[in-house]
């Protein structure tokens, strides 16, 4: 339950059966990852169209996390936890009604909590135009999904495969399946060409960055601290960073999760040479770089201080890349690297009196698409998450009538919690996830602003 | 006897901010402080569940309560349990003599890391029940029948209620430690101008320490202060000029004032000690070596020396047990309890009648490059809580050696009760 949530509390709670029969919305309780728990749920539908290139690969996945897979009728299997179709063989739009038949008799079947993972190919890969129509069409597909069986806690994601890194997607499939992408809901994934030289298999699925070195920005409270609390639990060793008048904070933080704190003003001039000097000194090489550190300063354009403009662009944005050019230059973050920068919904979509965080937000996203492919080419990803509403400080700051709306006008009606920023930050992390990059995760829960 | 072969290395620091009397931390206790001390340098270094060979710190004023305080902030921070504590108390120089107490055991091979610091809150000062009274209590205590008790109750009397407020005075003089420097300040010649302008560039120079973040790594903030509360960036001679004299004025001319003379102020600071190995294993990088100490003592209650004069004396017998002279150093540490106190302790230095009469040398040890002193500002800026002001001065000192790269430094801390302690840092290259 969402601490700050008192209307989902009190619908799951005895008085819940009032509030539905006057037809308010009933937000269902998301199940979140803990150690131990399976990543698959319960039994796994499989279903591929006639031609497919990726059911064998998800088939070898299912079978390593164990999961009882389901490949016969849907009338006598069990109540499942999740439905895979590789719809990477449709070639033409009339085939498209393979979709249908797949999902149609199964989609009431999915448990509370469910997971609907649609895998497909790259449309511009597609031999003739026919074909791309049709892949591009089954986004409109999973979208829709995802919207029907929110209000279940239930999420539906596309995730297409280039050719050539069909053997890249295991990170990916066990992310989207498990509890860790709870509010992960209606995106379109793009895993691209990685062999088995770029993907590290873990072994331990548990602690998939075991061994490996990571940073993390504003990771004093909120969401960074989530985020490097979940990459020490994957096995990272962490280094937390924050303003020093944050210090305190996050002392706190860094000592909870066996992390080394290191005070730095990332606007400073030399904050990209002093994160390099620490990280080559102290631990000799960086495998994971999360810029989280943001900051609001909202007002109307016409009403805005220049100073209000200049902080916001350069903490969100312009600090980014100071961090990232050193480390990069001297190879401190060398091959099989890893960035993840914290983007926004107000930077898709944008939002009335965020004229600069939402051009920050934008900005990142740009910095993923400019730095994707040079980087790519060394072995090193580059990717964002953009958050939607997340219950932090900040949300519970706001005036009740913007929380609610924000809250509810998602598919799953609730707010995230900072650990659905970390978990899929901590799937980007994995050095098994070398194939995902230049990627915009949206951690919104499906919500209707934006694309 | 030359210095040990193993030399402790400083790897870093951590302090909070220091406060201003009955300021931000006027409700933090000493264990609040110092823990917060504690977890500020274990998160810097990672230290977390580990076992250290030891810590040692120590404050002024203290409850007697808090007989094992240190042991007490250990088991309170995120430190293995298992780490041994000690207090140790020496007025001013208890932070260095803790530092030189780890230090030692670590060049001895007895430890390989240690924490040393101190604390003293000025706010949150213990009071004791006045004396008469507690006599009476400790005789109540010891009585074993009614009738001697009630034979007691005649000797209760209403000033008895008075509380014993902790002092800042030497008890074998009953002067305060300002007027005692009063005393020194006249006695040196000491003028006010050249005082206020030592106090307006020590805040200077903090100042822009703070702006260049020299102290990004070695202050966590502390209960919503950042900056040391004392400072005051904008100082100026003109300023201080109009302040009034506080101390010395039963004398002609007194030039003590509350801006030449450090505050009463409350914090806490640590240093984090290791062998070189150690380190290496960690991939901490060392700061400096801590290559030599010396402690004095001065008679001061029937003797001619100054309570605040050990230095003086201590600093020339270190550096010859070294073979240095005064000048070959980089950089030197001054703790500024008063601006008279630096600016004597120069002025001694140079006089060839004291070297010659009280130090028994040829040659006067000479001037120091003023450039080179406290470079970074000192106490008189960031104030001074008695026993952090040691972890204070070793742990910037130690920055400032590997930030030139190579070189040596000289820490002189005067002290209560008419003692000193000096230290040589040394970062080899």
């Amino acid at each position: 339950m969402t601490p700050g949530d008192r209307y989902q509390a009190l619908t799951n709670s005895p008085l819940g059966s009032i509030t539905s029969r006057i037809g308010l919305p009933t937000p269902p309780m998301l199940e979140r990852h803990r150690p131990g728990m399976p990543v698959a749920r319960g039994p796994v539908a499989l279903g591929g169209a006639h031609g497919g290139r990726l059911e064998e690969a998800a088939a070898r996945v299912l079978r390593s996390l164990e999961a009882a897979i389901v490949t016969g009728d849907a009338s006598d299997s069990p109540r499942p936890a999740a439905l895979v179709f590789d719809a990477s063989g449709i070639d033409d739009p009339a085939r498209l009604r393979a979709l249908y038949e797949f999902f149609h008799p199964r989609i009431r079947g999915l448990a509370s909590n469910g997971r609907v993972v649609v895998l497909a190919a790259v449309p511009a890969e597609a031999e003739t135009a026919a074909g791309a129509v049709a892949q591009r069409a089954i986004e409109g597909f999973t979208r829709s999904v995802a919207k029907e069986i929110g209000a279940k806690g239930s999420t539906a994601q596309l995730v297409r495969v280039a050719v050539g890194g069909e053997d890249a997607i295991e990170s990916t499939l066990r992310f989207l399946l498990s509890a860790r992408s709870a509010y992960v809901d209606g995106q379109a994934i793009e895993i691209g060409p990685a062999g088995e030289d770029d993907v590290v298999v873990p072994g331990d699925w548990e602690r998939p960055l075991a061994g490996r070195v990571a940073a993390v920005t504003g990771a004093a409270r909120g969401i960074g601290a989530s985020i490097a609390e979940v990459l020490a639990r994957d096995g990272a060793e962490l280094i937390s960073i924050d303003v020093p008048a944050a210090g305190g904070d996050l002392s706190d933080a860094a000592n909870a999760i066996g992390a080394t704190a290191l005070q730095l003003d990332i606007t400073a001039p030399d904050a990209g040479s002093r994160l390099a000097d620490h990280v080559a000194e102290r631990h000799g090489k960086l495998d994971v770089l999360v810029h989280n550190a943001g900051i609001t300063r909202d007002k109307t354009l016409g009403r805005m201080e220049p100073e209000q403009w200049d902080s916001v662009i350069d903490v969100n944005l312009a600090s980014q890349l100071r961090l990232n050019q050193p480390l990069l230059e001297r190879e401190l973050l060398g091959g099989g690297g890893r960035i993840v920068s914290v983007s926004s919904v107000s930077g898709i979509a944008g939002n009335r009196g965020q004229a600069n965080y939402a051009t920050s937000k934008a900005g990142v996203i740009g910095m993923v698409r400019a730095f994707a492919a040079e980087l790519g080419e060394r072995g090193t990803t580059i990717n964002a998450v953009a958050p939607g509403f997340i219950e932090t400080r900040m949300t519970a700051a706001m005036p009740i009538g913007v929380r609610e709306a924000g809250r509810r006008t998602n598919s799953l009606l609730q707010g995230g919690q900072p650990v659905d920023v970390a978990e899929p930050v901590a799937w980007l992390a994995s050095p098994a996830s070398a194939g995902v990059n230049g990627n915009v995760i949206r951690v919104c829960g499906q919500a209707l602003i934006g694309a | 006897m030359s210095p040990a072969s193993r030399q402790a290395a400083v790897l870093g620091g951590n302090r909070i901010p220091f406060a201003r009397r009955d300021g931000p931390y006027a409700r933090a206790s000493n264990q609040d402080m110092f823990t917060e001390v504690l977890d500020g340098l274990v998160s810097r270094f990672a230290l977390q569940g580990q076992r250290l060979g030891e810590v040692s710190a120590g404050g002024v004023l203290k409850s007697s309560r808090d007989f094992n305080l240190t042991r007490e902030c250990v088991l309170g921070s995120a430190l293995d349990a298992a780490t041994p504590a000690y207090d140790v108390q020496q007025a001013c120089g208890t932070g260095l003599e803790t530092t030189i107490l780890v230090a030692n055991k670590i060049a001895l091979g007895q430890i390989e890391v240690g924490v040393a610091g101190g604390f003293d809150t000025t706010s949150d000062a213990p009071i004791e029940v006045n004396d008469d009274l507690r006599r009476v209590l400790l005789d109540l205590n010891r009585a074993r029948s009614l009738q001697q008790r009630l034979a007691l109750l005649p000797r209760l009397r209403p000033g008895q209620v008075v509380p014993r407020i902790p002092r800042n005075e030497e008890p074998r003089t009953g002067l305060s430690m300002g007027e005692h420097q009063a005393i020194s300040t006249r006695r040196w010649g000491i003028g006010r101008t050249e005082q206020d302008e030592w106090a307006v560039g020590s805040h200077r120079k903090l100042a822009a320490a703070y702006d260049a973040g020299f102290f990004d790594d070695l202050i966590t903030p502390y209960l919503g202060l950042g900056r040391d509360q004392n400072l005051r960036p904008d100082s100026t001679v003109e300023k201080l000029a109009k302040l009034k004299p506080v101390f010395g004025l039963d004398g002609p001319s007194p030039s003590m004032t509350a801006a030449n003379s450090t505050p009463l102020t409350d914090g806490a600071a640590a240093v984090l000690l290791a062998s070189d190995e150690w380190a290496d294993e960690r991939k901490l990088p060392v700061l400096a070596h801590i290559v030599d100490a010396e402690t004095g003592g001065v008679d001061f209650v029937h003797g001619e020396d100054d309570l605040l004069g050990a230095p003086l004396y201590a600093v020339p017998r270190l550096l010859d047990r070294n073979g240095l002279s005064l000048q070959d150093f980089d950089f030197y540490e001054i703790h500024e309890a008063f601006a008279s106190q630096v600016l004597m302790t120069l002025k001694a230095w140079q006089d060839p009648d004291f070297c010659a009469e009280r130090l028994g040398r040829d040659e006067p040890l000479g001037a120091i490059d003023p450039e080179r002193i406290n470079v970074n500002g000192s106490s008189l800026a960031a104030g001074h809580p008695f026993g952090a002001t040691g972890g204070r001065i070793v742990a910037t000192l130690a920055t400032l050696l590997d930030g030139r790269g190579f070189g040596r430094g000289l820490i002189s801390i005067c002290a209560a009760g008419g003692q000193g302690v000096c230290a040589i840092l040394e970062k080899r290259e």
